[in-house]
């Protein structure tokens, strides 16, 4: 049964209309989906990314968003790999938002590898091809006995060589050469992918320069803040602007309201003096401008706002965890996946494991709040932020103030954290709107409790498990039930399962089943998404399968990956076609990490013990295994995590790839202690006190090992994270015998130390 | 009322409320944009400035607190950038996306001023008010051993 006053059909979706139709209920498809962030439109020249000086200065541009992945590094290695530049005196600068000239500028998904691997090699490759072309011709030799070293063009014959800061006014006037037929180094002959190189900004971060977002300083700007309903969907009644005006250094307060559901837009609407519809897919409220920031978010503090909180207000985590334990017992709503006969084969099994998870929303808390500055003269606009994905955001400004994109110059500061956040570009309209409202640049800056209270959070979810063990120990049965949030078939962003998503397709007989319940609320990709949910509660399980069986975890990973898997899914059933997972390089990096960290000797011990967990995703391959100590009150102190990983035949840069994976498996340790709880629509949590992430002192010694393969490089944002929290959780049990099957650890009676 | 601050070594004058707090002064008023916004309640460690030479949080601090004191930030740690800290943080490569960095680094350089040689205990009780949502951990306690070997190296030198 429903609670008392349920969100019914209609009320969702004339809340989804209302504020932007994809944005309540989060995309169907993951906004990962490889159309996203698709090889780039544009047609890549050199002359866009590559800038030699007479004197043989190189300047790369930097062409995707810098949130702490590294690329902002990684991408211009790549060119100065086959451009054979001298990386020490190449200078790299952050490229303005322009799509035609850079192709794709987006950054999600671990896709920054794959995606640009190929294509900025070859940039750098066409210039390297140019200036041989140059030097060649001015000393009348053939090209093919040109060669380059570091930032020069070589004749082995005669001995001579010219820097490439004497070719480049020559090289430039040439039209570059067939980007598909550039011929590529070997990577045996990399001097400069495969080598650790330190992030390029670090001198200004150590300085403390401003390069982030929040820095950005212009003539004549004012600061604003953005107080938005703390339901969702609702919407401001009325507020006390005129006492606010009279606060110190407040310039104006504006009402943003929204266009009454099924109305005819602003002209069948009466506004109060100060109010302004606010444009589809912004959610109302009330924005104060202030000559400071500090004076904007003061002044907050005496604002009044009657706000109609809509029919958001009615839901609480409680009553999602009792329509979840009821849609548990029901016949699930839709079928991922099922093959064989799960059913009679768990009745006639030798043993039957059972085990519900759980697991909570999550906010993202990126550390620098979410801010944008916007200008806005003469019907042009100009912003400075924060983007994942900037292109995207310019169309949602261009839209929402009826503006031609082209009238909307982005540029893409340094981002402090994006871990999916600000592939919602939310904050980035309000600013615009705001700036074009004010007339003047205007600066705006979300307090951390603005940030906490509007994410797109990382839905909460629940899966019942059983699973049937014959006689010989063998696991012959899965059966799965997801219980998420969405409507019908259609589960909010980050809230999907794959039909082939582990064990699927490699247990004899098997169903994967999904439910929803209807969600009134924002949510959005977090590191990982989806992933970051289910790998914890699908290798808990397995885990649990294992134990009960009386195997090894281990080999009874080998033994699944070993089977001849399941024939796919027929057309129509499962969200997303293939099983792409590779079993031998999933059994790779279990194999590795099994041997590194001496699994198969590992000590038993009350209080101590080791957990392993592998999982597959954004096409990493990851296995690790946790080690812990837990004491009588049940405070859990990880000591060291061993981790294998594969994504390929080349590490691009070893120190980002490195931070890459020690940064996800901390994240997911975190993840297991955080939780964005919703009482009357609101978030409970508010700041990092009851937001916690992991500190110094809880943060466990990380080994990391590559398991190089054959297969072409793929991206490190990601994998790592999702088996971090698995083998935490299976370590605990080998401590204490007991099973973390709620999240986080606090709704399971267990700390981190 | 004009407020004399002693910043970076630098005598400066703003005319603000008492009540404001030292971290929008610094980055708003006097446009030094190294101290960061993470939290306003000062549990995160990104605000972090050296109050005579001691941690402290800018977004708690009421400017009328600290008139006259030394307050330096992470644009006065050393006058050429070259910071035994710094120095090591960029050797090792700490940061990620950095935001966090320029408290962690003040603090880093106050645990060494007071214990040259610091364990890894001694490290993380030091260090754990300032957050790093990256998880640059690992690399932060790697630099200030770094940092405090290489600082006992030029000594000895």
């Amino acid at each position: 049964m429903l609670s008392t006053k349920p969100l019914t059909r209609r009320t969702f979706l004339q809340i989804s209309a209302l504020t932007g139709g994809g944005l309540a209920l989060g995309l169907f498809d993951s906004p990962f989906a490889s159309a996203q962030f698709g090889p780039p439109r544009a047609e890549l020249t050199p002359r866009a990314f590559i800038h030699i000086a007479p004197d043989g200065a190189i300047t790369i541009m930097a062409r995707a968003p810098e949130i702490g992945q590294g690329v902002k590094t990684m991408l211009p290695m790549m060119i100065a790999e086959e451009l054979d530049a001298d990386w020490g005196k190449v200078r790299v600068e952050q490229a303005d938002l322009d799509e035609t000239l850079y192709g794709g500028q987006s950054a999600g998904g671990s896709t920054s590898t794959q995606n640009n691997y190929l294509p900025m090699r070859r940039v750098g490759a066409a210039c390297r091809q140019m200036l041989i072309s140059v030097a060649a011709k001015r000393w009348g030799v053939a090209e093919s006995e040109c060669s380059t070293k570091p930032s020069k063009v070589v004749h082995a014959g005669s001995g001579k060589s010219f820097g490439y800061g004497e070719l480049a006014a020559d090289a430039a006037a040439l039209t570059p050469p067939g980007m598909d037929s550039i011929k590529l180094k070997d990577p045996k002959e990399f001097r400069i992918l495969g080598k650790p190189h330190a992030n390029v900004d670090n001198r200004s971060i150590v300085t403390g320069k401003p390069l982030f977002g929040i820095d950005t300083q212009v003539p004549g700007m004012v600061y604003a803040v953005f107080q938005k309903c703390p339901v969702y969907g609702g919407k401001v009644k009325s507020a006390n602007l005129e006492e606010i005006k009279k606060l110190p250094g407040v310039r104006q307060v504006l009402i943003a309201s929204s266009a009454p559901a099924n109305s005819a837009g602003p002209a069948d609407t009466t506004l109060e003096p100060g109010e302004v519809i606010a444009p589809a897919g912004m959610q109302p409220g009330v924005a104060i401008v202030a000559d400071t920031w500090w004076q904007a978010q003061s002044a907050r503090k005496s604002l009044k706002v009657d706000w109609d909180f809509g029919p958001g207000a009615d839901q609480s985590s409680q009553k999602f965890d009792q329509r979840a334990a009821e849609l548990m017992k029901s016949p699930p709503a839709e079928t991922l996946r099922s093959y064989g006969d799960v059913d009679g084969t768990l009745t006639g099994a030798a043993k039957v494991v059972e085990a519900t998870y759980a697991y909570p929303f999550l906010a993202h808390g990126t550390l620098e709040a979410m801010n944008t500055t916007a200008s806005y003269k003469d019907g042009k606009l100009e912003l400075w932020t924060t983007s994942q994905s900037p292109g995207g955001g310019r169309n949602q400004v261009a839209r929402a103030l009826n503006m031609e994109p082209g009238d909307i110059t982005v540029h893409m500061c340094r981002i402090g954290g994006g871990f999916g956040r600000r592939l919602t570009n939310d904050y980035m309209v309000e600013a615009a709107w705001l700036g074009k409202q004010v007339g003047i640049p205007v600066k705006l800056l979300w307090s951390r409790e603005d940030d906490i209270a509007n994410d797109d959070y990382r839905p909460a979810g629940y899966h019942s498990f059983r699973a049937g063990i014959d006689a010989q120990g063998k696991l012959i049965a899965w059966r799965q039930h997801f219980i998420t949030f969405g409507e019908g078939q259609r589960y909010v962003s980050g809230g999907t399962i794959e039909a082939t998503e582990f064990p699927s397709g490699r247990v004899p007989n098997f169903a994967l089943y999904a439910s929803a319940q209807p969600l009134l609320l924002r949510t959005g990709a977090l590191r990982a998404p989806g992933h970051n949910a289910y790998a914890w509660a699908i290798k808990g399980f397995f885990d649990e399968v294992a134990t009960a069986a009386g195997r090894d975890p281990l080999d009874l990973y080998m033994e699944i990956l070993n089977a001849t898997p399941a024939p796919m899914p027929a057309q129509g059933q499962g969200r997303r076609g293939g099983d792409s997972l590779n079993p031998d390089r999933l059994k790779g990096v279990l194999q590795l990490v099994a041997e590194r960290s001496g699994w198969a000797n590992r000590k038993r011990a009350p209080g101590h013990g080791m957990g392993l967990a592998c999982h597959y995703c954004h096409a990493g391959y990851f296995a690790e295994v946790a080690e812990v100590t837990v004491d009588s009150s049940n405070s859990i102190k990880v000591n060291r995590i061993w981790a294998a990983g594969d994504v390929g035949n080349q590490i691009m840069n070893p120190s980002g790839a490195e931070a890459q994976v020690q940064g996800a498996i901390l994240e997911g340790m975190s993840e297991m202690g955080q939780e964005i709880t919703l009482a009357d629509g609101r978030a409970q949590q508010s700041n990092y006190n009851d937001f916690p992430f992991l500190r110094i002192n809880q943060a466990p010694v990380i080994e990391l090992f590559w398991h190089m393969t054959e297969f072409p490089p793929t991206g490190l944002g990601e994998p790592a994270l999702p088996p971090a929290l698995p083998a935490i959780a299976n370590a605990v049990f080998a401590a204490t015998g007991k099973r973390i099957r709620t999240l986080p650890l606090a709704r399971s009676g267990f700390s981190f130390a | 009322m004009a407020l004399k601050l002693k910043i970076n070594n630098v005598a400066m004058t703003v005319d603000v409320p008492q009540d404001t707090p030292l971290l929008w002064v610094l980055r708003d008023v006097l446009d030094l944009k190294g101290p960061k916004y993470g939290c306003g309640m000062g549990i995160c460690g990104a605000c972090t400035v050296l109050l005579n030479g001691e941690p402290a949080r800018s977004c708690v601090t009421d400017v009328g607190s600290v008139i006259g004191q030394s307050i330096t930030t992470i644009e006065g740690l050393s006058p050429d950038g070259l910071h035994p800290v710094q120095v090591a943080w960029e050797q090792v490569d700490v940061p990620q996306c950095g935001y966090c960095q320029s408290g962690q680094i003040l603090t880093a350089a106050a645990l060494l001023a007071r214990k040259p040689h610091p364990t890894d205990a001694e490290i993380d009780d030091a260090m754990s008010g300032n957050l790093c949502r990256c998880g640059t951990y690992l690399r932060i306690r790697k630099a200030i051993h770094q940092a405090a070997e290489a600082d006992a190296a030029a000594h000895k030198a």
